[in-house]
């Protein structure tokens, strides 16, 4: 029994038919080919499968594929524009934020939250805001540089 | 895994949303941090899903000597919200800043967290101890009941099977007033092995509610050290019964010290 589903991904709006059970993550993965949104938990844990959903870093596996209907998602995939990477990718390069790379785009979508609100947070906010991404190589202090080195970068960005 | 076959239908309105309930199996979704993860490990396996999410029970607002939260107000949304920056409701945002982490915050719901009913969920102890009374709507209209009334044991509640909590109503604190929410979290889990949340009157009166040490959050009454030493408190291998009564002594401790700071303080 599949049902349409309609959503806007990283900016072009996109169809396919999906069961009802199936959850936002195989969707992007398996329905659209972006692998970028990882699995790489059970339990809703890990934040492999972090996404934007109307600019809001959510738990892909944890909302089914039909709540996203219409809504305006953003993966991984989008993050770099015209061949240049997004600063916050190049400041996980430059920070050593990332070592095999699997939490790396939820990582990344998760600070992209939070720097979307808190242009210059301070290290417990970043901490804060990464709780419920897991990295199991980093010991994550690198990964917390990289944030607030992409903050710094974005800042600038913005000044200039 | 993937959770068992279900069917889907999206709510227009609440009318529709407790029709579409009457369907013994199903069960309502809103955010769904709590219901997608035990529907994956298929804990639950309801027939159909009702998706709430999108009808007009969301917002913070004030009216009269009354606070009301719209059931669908996610954890960010109470954090983001100006009317409880306020001495009196304080714990609201200090116990939603806590909550999951920044994914779960973004998504979960105040009255997701209600309906679901895990014993060791925050939110509950802070609306125990303001005083919070729900307002449910089924086919045959409107009934208010107290929080304390509804939470009735894990993961159970009063809530009809073709019921919506409409509304979460919290008697605004008395000027002077202050409360506060803290909590000993389990490192991976997030969940409180013990948390407490206290409000404390321009008069010094304390009224302080706990969680994650029983099988449901309560209210400690007059007496807190009589009940936290009477309380059937549960044990596990993280923390032992013993453990968790004196963890519960601690928090209550400190939640009640900060509430009455912030009442005298004012901030």
């Amino acid at each position: 029994m599949l049902e349409t589903l309609e959503l806007v991904v990283n900016g072009e709006p996109r169809s396919l038919d999906v069961e009802p059970r199936t959850l936002l993550v195989h969707a992007l993965r398996d329905g659209l080919g972006l692998t970028g949104a990882h699995i790489g938990c059970d339990t809703s844990q890990c934040g492999a499968c972090t996404v934007l959903i109307d600019n809001r870093a959510v738990k892909s596996c944890a909302v089914l594929a039909l709540q996203a209907e219409g809504a305006a998602i953003t993966t991984i995939e989008s993050l770099a524009a015209h061949g240049e990477m997004h600063p916050i990718q190049r400041s996980f390069i430059e920070n050593h934020g990332l070592q095999c790379g699997f939490c790396t785009p939820g990582l990344i979508l998760a600070a992209a939250d939070l720097l979307s609100r808190d242009p210059e947070p301070t290290d417990e906010a970043i901490r804060h805001a990464i709780r419920g991404n897991l990295c199991r190589c980093t010991g994550y202090q690198p990964i917390v540089e990289s944030i607030r080195a992409a903050g710094a970068a974005l800042r600038e960005e913005a000044s200039r | 895994m993937i959770p068992a076959p279900v069917r889907y239908a999206r709510a227009s309105d609440v009318a529709h949303a407790l029709e579409l309930l009457a369907e013994p199996e199903s069960k309502v979704v809103a955010g769904g941090q709590s219901l997608i993860p035990v529907m994956r490990l298929r804990i639950a396996r309801p027939s159909l899903v009702v998706d709430i999410s999108r009808l007009e029970l969301r917002g913070v607002e004030i009216r009269g000597d009354e606070l009301h939260l719209g059931p669908l107000t996610s954890w960010d949304e109470l954090l983001e919200a100006a009317e409880l920056r306020c001495p009196g409701l304080a714990a609201i945002g200090e116990c939603a800043h806590g909550i999951g982490d920044l994914q779960v915050r973004n998504r979960g719901t105040v009255g997701g967290s209600l309906a679901h009913a895990d014993p060791a969920s925050d939110m509950p102890a802070v609306l125990l101890a303001l005083g919070a009374t729900l307002k449910l709507r089924s086919p045959k209209g409107d009934r208010v009941i107290p929080l304390a009334e509804f939470v009735l044991g894990p993961f159970t509640t009063a809530l009809h099977a073709q019921e919506l909590i409409a509304d979460v109503v919290v008697p605004l604190p008395a000027p002077g007033s202050g409360s506060a929410y803290v909590s000993v979290e389990h490192p991976a889990s997030g969940f409180a092995l013990a948390g407490a949340a206290a409000l404390a009157g321009p008069d010094g009166a304390l009224r302080v509610a706990v969680t994650g040490i029983t099988t449901q959050p309560f209210l400690l009454g007059d007496d807190p050290e009589e009940a936290l030493e009477a309380a059937e408190i549960f044990g596990d291998r993280f923390a032992p019964v013993d453990y968790r009564r004196e963890l519960a002594a601690v928090v209550v401790r400190r939640a009640c010290e900060s509430a009455v700071a912030r009442a005298k303080g004012g901030s």
